[in-house]
């Protein structure tokens, strides 16, 4: 069969992007979503402030601020930093193994697509009902009819089970491709961390997310269908929503942490010129936390009467994590020690990563004493403790990878500047909002408050909090005009940018063309590409010789199969069940389509690549 | 890199594995065969908890005719056997062999999923609706999840059989033929651990 | 109260926060500049230097732990069973500092020490890892684990020890409603709302539930929380009331709606006197309004869900002695002296509660009842008068005391 026979149209414009499967556009498109969603659920979060900022306060209505509250935290873990994290792990995993692409293409921008319009579903209910407002954890009866009515939990369970969807095939997706496409000589004990941390996280999406799938139909048929599972005048249990969201959600925050990690152990080996301290280790620790992962959700339910047995047990099941995790912090100390240290703005987020994750992880052991955290549950002393983790954490992580990886994915550097005044302004603001509110906590407020009284002495701390939020805001802006001035910019990324990469990633051109290795790059060590340099190669090496290269074609059917999808969960919604049908008949019509259409896909010559002198 | 280059020839021996393309499918799929044994794990532990909560409706022993569920069982777990046969052809290559196994597949796929329909509307005739209570919620979530893959199952491997029917057996349909085999499999699975644990221990408990 | 002793150590204690910083500053910026060479000397100042500021900041950090008000912080526990999760929290901020220093002290090391000078473009020695090292932080934190493992689970089966069978146990089943508490004493026959009155020195077992959404139970200066659960899940704790008697807060940790922020209690701890009257008081036989005009009004429109006394409904809070309490609804606090939004004579709180419920908490269960401004004001005033005068000249003359103390 002759290669390029195969008429493949390739678009441009928008049309391009909506029917995309390189898994670098995907993984744009994915920054980009996770980046307007990470603002909207910011903007939330300033509200909430705002209303907190001084006692009685009556800026926002109680039934608003629990909606601002719900969605802030699920906007935030589920449309912002995993469409964020999976963003990073879209344009770097296949460059850092030295693969064409992903395993699955379509899947993969069918992830894409299901997780942006399960996001717009839940959005929408600010303007079509109202927002859910049972709390992100949406626990019943608070979010059963009897008790919330509206169609707000409604939007809830169907836009995170849409979203869902689309996680799911991402994490099968970074499987396979982890696990089949690596380039010749990437063993897996040479992988590097961050694409170590996407495959242990994938697994974890992998083992998690059903979970939640079960617990969001069964609220569904609860709520739509009068099931009862959750009803106890009929016989249901309310402690089962309980725990079926906790066996998904514990492992949910570390699906979201480890690739943070992943990332800090990419950017402190390359800014401070050193191997990462104790490879194997880390490979070994960021397993165990993966594992212990599922093993401690009961954690979140000390005070709902489990037991002594139960308590202890998952006391000191939580308190185990601080092992693997220490490993990890004293691993990334000692790769700094003896280096030669650059303070470029990814490697001060890396650097304000460590001691805040600290920060957040202690007072995670300290919240595992059992009898402890019956005065510190539900309290903002767990505010506190959450958002070190995954602010102070997380989110400086995906800042550090995103400020590092800027120039591999749209080939202009950030503006260094204006990065560092971001970190300055975000770091500062953290510490200010949230480390006082430990202290909030312990002095009696409990959390999700839409207002508390005056005279209780919460009302200074309340406010130097919401000056922090402030200054956070204040150093978001700044990334989003870094964004902007750094986009009006011509393209001139080298393809080491850095100077010191070590990864395969900085071996090709900045933005890395769309078939990524015009020849298989042959690996011959950890740290692939700092090896080769420091023998003196300016390249890698290739394993194989210059050929055509095949590529999947493009596909409008993963947005129309999402459309689908959206359609339906509106019709589910307001109980319109022919619209119900109609969207999923539109889903399953696209799956007929994709199964029956002969997808050959397309190939690049080699004097096209070598026109392009890459 | 080419995924197509064997089409035009013999036939390789494992044609599902011959392409990295078929091998991502067959590893995907075993994947998210783990994802859908956590599914079915988390519904097994609801109907658990909630099985005795009869709320005043028939209780499991009072309800459940072992002999037609027996008699689905065995369709089933015959299914599966014929399922097997159909890839056996298919690694002789041997694709009629392979689509009249499929077929009988199918057949008795379709027996299954008609003895269940009528096992649910009689139980609906003794008051065991949806609604009625946490047990009979549980059960029908429970079973009609099982059910729901079945009747995709057998869409699933009707449009896979009009497919080889037009297209042969190539390193293209092959894998999807034997991942169709891998996902009757689960469900046999899955169906035996509800006879069980639905079925038999609700007569004996 | 004790809300000025504990200020006076707040302050102090963020003085001494503020000189930590200070001196971990100077740390920071210290004058090691031997280079390579002068390493060793310099580490050794420097260790001593740590090992102060680590006792500093620990000490610090158990100072901070007098914080708060009395009757409101877990920081500042009156009741054993807050004393002893107090001590728990202390061991583990112990410990965490601990962690906390060490790895802040490292970091700020290793930045000072190895930043990229100028001019210095060489290749640093790649390292592999270091066994040794690698055993040392797998280990140790191992043990500051067991340390604090061990009298984790010994409090965590103390603290769930049953003691509803003891015999001076007071036996409380809380029913937790949007937004309001129910108190039922089954082993004296009575319910009452809003407000748990208890006998000082003695151990309170907790029976709780709830009749709709989940809630949780909290009173910080006395014990941690219990959530309250649907359908017969009945979940047990007990707390022990101080030696003293005293007014505490108590407080809804488990978000139950748009109110949840608002479903506050009391827990009013009285000497034994006190009690054995009020509970005689709260079994006596209602007393109704003496104007009939008023008292047929309030039966027909407030007895149709309340009760006072033997009359009434069980549904809804019970008003039995609410002009005896320190609430009204929880949140609107009664007192001659008022300073904020939510305080007034229990008069005035009474009238602007029936005035519009919904207006002081959105969406509890009680509508805006269709009263005349005389019913309105009778009402009031016969619920603010109904008092059950069971205080004795000690518990009142403690009161008024603590209450002087608190205004100043």
């Amino acid at each position: 069969m002759a290669h390029g026979s195969h008429a493949v149209k390739r678009y441009t414009g928008i049309m391009d992007w909506l029917t995309t499967v390189d898994h670098k556009k995907i993984g744009i498109l994915y920054l980009l979503a996770g980046g307007f969603f990470f603002l909207i659920g910011g903007l939330e979060a300033v509200l909430i402030r705002i209303q907190l900022w001084k006692p009685l306060n009556d800026f926002v209505s109680p039934d608003t601020f629990n909606q601002l509250i719900t969605m802030h935290g699920t906007t935030m873990i589920f449309l912002a930093v995993m469409p964020v994290i999976f963003g990073l792990m879209n344009c770097i995993v296949p460059l850092q193994i030295g693969a064409r692409d992903v395993a699955f293409p379509f899947l993969n921008a069918l992830g894409f697509w299901t997780f942006f319009f399960g996001g717009v579903l839940l959005n929408v209910s600010w303007f079509l009902g109202g927002a859910p407002d049972a709390g992100w954890t949406s626990y019943v009866p608070l979010a059963s009819t009897t008790f919330s009515d509206g169609p707000g939990v409604d939007y809830y369970v169907l836009g995170l089970q849409i979203s869902g969807i689309g996680t799911l095939l991402g994490g099968i997706n970074f499987l396979v491709t982890i696990i089949n496409m690596r380039a010749p000589g990437m063993s897996f004990m040479r992988m590097p961390m961050f694409t170590w941390a996407s495959f242990v996280t994938s697994m974890l999406i992998l083992l998690a997310f059903p979970a939640l799938t079960v617990g969001l139909v069964a609220l569904m048929f609860d709520r739509i269908f009068e099931g009862n599972f959750f009803d106890p005048s009929a016989g249901g249990n309310i402690m089962l929503w309980e725990h079926i969201f906790w066996i998904f959600g514990h492992p949910e925050v570390y699906i979201l942490i480890l690739p943070a990690f992943g990332i800090i152990s990419e950017v402190v080996t390359t800014f401070s010129r050193k191997r990462l301290f104790g490879y194997s280790s880390m490979v070994f620790a960021t397993v165990l936390i993966g594992f212990l992962g599922f093993m401690v959700w009961a954690h979140h339910m000390f005070t709902s009467g489990l037991g002594p047995v139960a308590n202890a047990l998952f006391s000191i099941a939580t308190m185990l994590i601080a092992v693997p995790t220490g490993i990890k912090v004293f691993n990334w100390l000692f790769t700094l020690w003896g280096g030669s240290i650059k303070f470029t703005a990814p490697m001060l987020f890396a650097i304000g990563f460590i001691p805040t994750f600290v920060m957040g992880g202690v007072t995670g052991v300290m919240l595992a004493a059992a009898p402890a955290d019956y005065q510190y549950h539900d309290s903002y002393f767990v505010v506190a403790h959450f958002h070190y983790t995954i602010v102070g954490g997380l989110v400086s992580g995906l800042f550090a990878g995103v400020h590092y990886w800027w120039p591999k994915i749209f080939g202009r550097k950030l503006n260094e500047t204006l990065g560092k005044t971001t970190f300055w302004f975000f770091i500062i603001g953290f510490h200010m909002t949230f480390l006082i509110q430990h202290f909030l906590g312990l002095l009696g407020m409990p959390r999700r408050i839409f207002t508390y009284l005056d005279g209780l002495g919460f009302n200074e701390m309340n406010l130097i909090s919401t000056i922090g939020a402030m200054l956070m805001g204040i150093g978001v802006i700044c990334f989003v005009i870094n964004v902007f001035v750094t986009s009006a910019k011509p393209k001139h990324a080298t393809n080491d940018p850095w100077e010191d990469g070590r990864t395969l990633e900085w071996a090709i051109a900045s933005p890395a063309p769309e078939y990524n290795f015009a020849q298989l790059p042959l690996i011959r060590g950890y740290d692939a590409y700092w090896k080769e340099k420091r023998e003196g190669n300016k390249e890698m090496q290739p394993a194989e010789p210059l050929g055509p290269i095949h590529m999947p074609s493009p596909s409008i059917l993963p947005f129309f199969m999402s459309v689908g999808l959206f359609i339906s969960g509106f019709g589910f919604i307001f109980h319109q069940y022919v619209v119900a049908g109609i969207g999923l008949a539109i889903t399953l019509g696209c799956m007929f389509l994709r199964s029956v259409i002969e997808d050959h896909g397309y190939h690049i010559e080699p004097e096209e690549i070598q026109a392009k002198g890459v | 890199m080419s995924g197509h280059s064997h089409a035009d020839g013999v036939l390789p021996h494992e044609p599902e594995k011959a392409t990295l393309e078929g091998r991502n499918k067959v590893l995907g799929f075993w994947l998210f065969l783990g994802g859908e044994t956590v599914l079915f794990g988390t519904l097994f532990s609801v109907f658990i908890a909630l099985r005795d909560q009869v709320n005043g409706g028939p209780t499991a022993n009072e309800l459940f005719s072992l002999t037609i569920v027996a008699i689905a069982t065995l369709i089933l777990l015959t299914s599966s056997l014929t399922s097997v046969f159909a890839i056996q052809a298919m690694h002789r290559n041997e694709p009629k062999a392979m689509v009249g196994w499929l077929l009988v597949t199918v057949l008795f796929g379709l027996a299954f999923l008609g003895l269940e329909i009528y096992e649910f509307v009689e139980y609906a005739h003794e008051g065991h609706t949806f609604a009625a209570s946490a047990f009979s919620t549980s059960f029908y979530t429970l079973v009609g999840f099982h059910g729901g893959h079945v009747a995709f199952g057998i869409l699933w491997i009707s449009l896979l059989i009009w497919q080889v029917l037009r297209r042969g057996l190539t390193v293209v349909t092959a894998p999807k033929i034997y991942i169709a085999g891998l996902y009757w499999h689960f469900i046999d699975v899955v169906w035996v651990f509800i006879f069980t644990v639905v079925y038999l221990m609700g007569k004996v408990g | 109260m004790l809300c000025e002793l504990s200020q006076n150590i707040c302050a102090k204690c963020h003085r001494t926060t503020g000189n930590t910083q200070f001196a971990a500053s100077r740390a920071k910026t210290g004058n090691c500049e031997y280079g390579r060479s002068g390493v060793d000397l310099c580490m050794k100042k420097r260790w001593l230097k740590w090992l102060r500021l680590t006792t500093l900041l620990a000490g610090a950090a158990l100072l901070l732990s007098a914080c708060g008000r009395a009757d409101l912080s877990a920081l500042n526990p009156q009741g054993a069973v807050a004393k002893e999760q107090l001590d728990l929290m202390k061991i583990s901020i112990s410990i965490m500092t601990l962690v906390v220093v060490v790895v802040f002290l490292i970091a700020i090391y290793v930045l000072f020490r190895f930043r990229r000078r100028p001019g210095n473009d060489g290749i640093p020695v790649q390292v592999e890892g270091n066994h040794k090292l690698e055993i040392v932080w797998t280990v140790i934190p191992l043990i500051l684990l067991v340390i604090l493992g061990v009298p984790t689970v010994q409090t965590v089966f103390a603290q769930a020890q049953d003691h509803s069978k003891d015999e001076n146990a007071v036996i409380v089943k809380v029913t937790a409603h949007q937004y309001w508490w129910e108190f039922e004493y089954p082993e004296e026959g009575i319910v009452t709302a809003q407000e748990l009155v208890v006998p000082v020195d003695s151990r309170i077992v907790i029976e709780a539930k709830t009749a709709d959404v989940l809630h949780s139970f909290w009173i910080p200066a006395l014990a941690g929380k219990i959530d309250t659960n649907p359908a017969g899940n009945v979940n047990r704790m007990f707390f022990d009331t101080p030696d003293k008697t005293g007014i505490f807060l108590g407080k809804c940790a488990e978000l139950c709606g748009p109110s949840h922020a608002l479903m506050d209690f009391k827990v009013k701890v009285v000497d034994d006197e006190s009690y054995a009257n009020w509970l005689a008081a709260m079994k006596a036989p209602a007393v109704l309004p003496e104007d009939p005009a008023i008292a047929d009004a309030f039966q027909k429109k407030c007895l149709s869900c309340h009760a006072v006394g033997e009359l009434g409904g069980p549904v809804y809070p019970n008003l039995t002695g609410i002009g005896d309490r320190e609430t009204v609804a929880g949140i609107l606090v009664n007192t001659d002296n008022p300073q904020y939004w939510n305080e007034g004579s229990v008069y005035e709180n009474i009238y602007r509660w029936l005035e519009d419920p919904q207006k002081i908490k959105p969406g509890n269960a009680m509508p805006k009842v269709e009263l005349t401004q005389e019913e309105l004001e009778g009402i009031s005033r016969y619920l603010a008068d109904y008092k059950l005068n069971y205080e004795s000249e000690e518990l009142k003359n403690n009161d008024a005391t603590s209450d002087k103390e608190e205004r100043q």
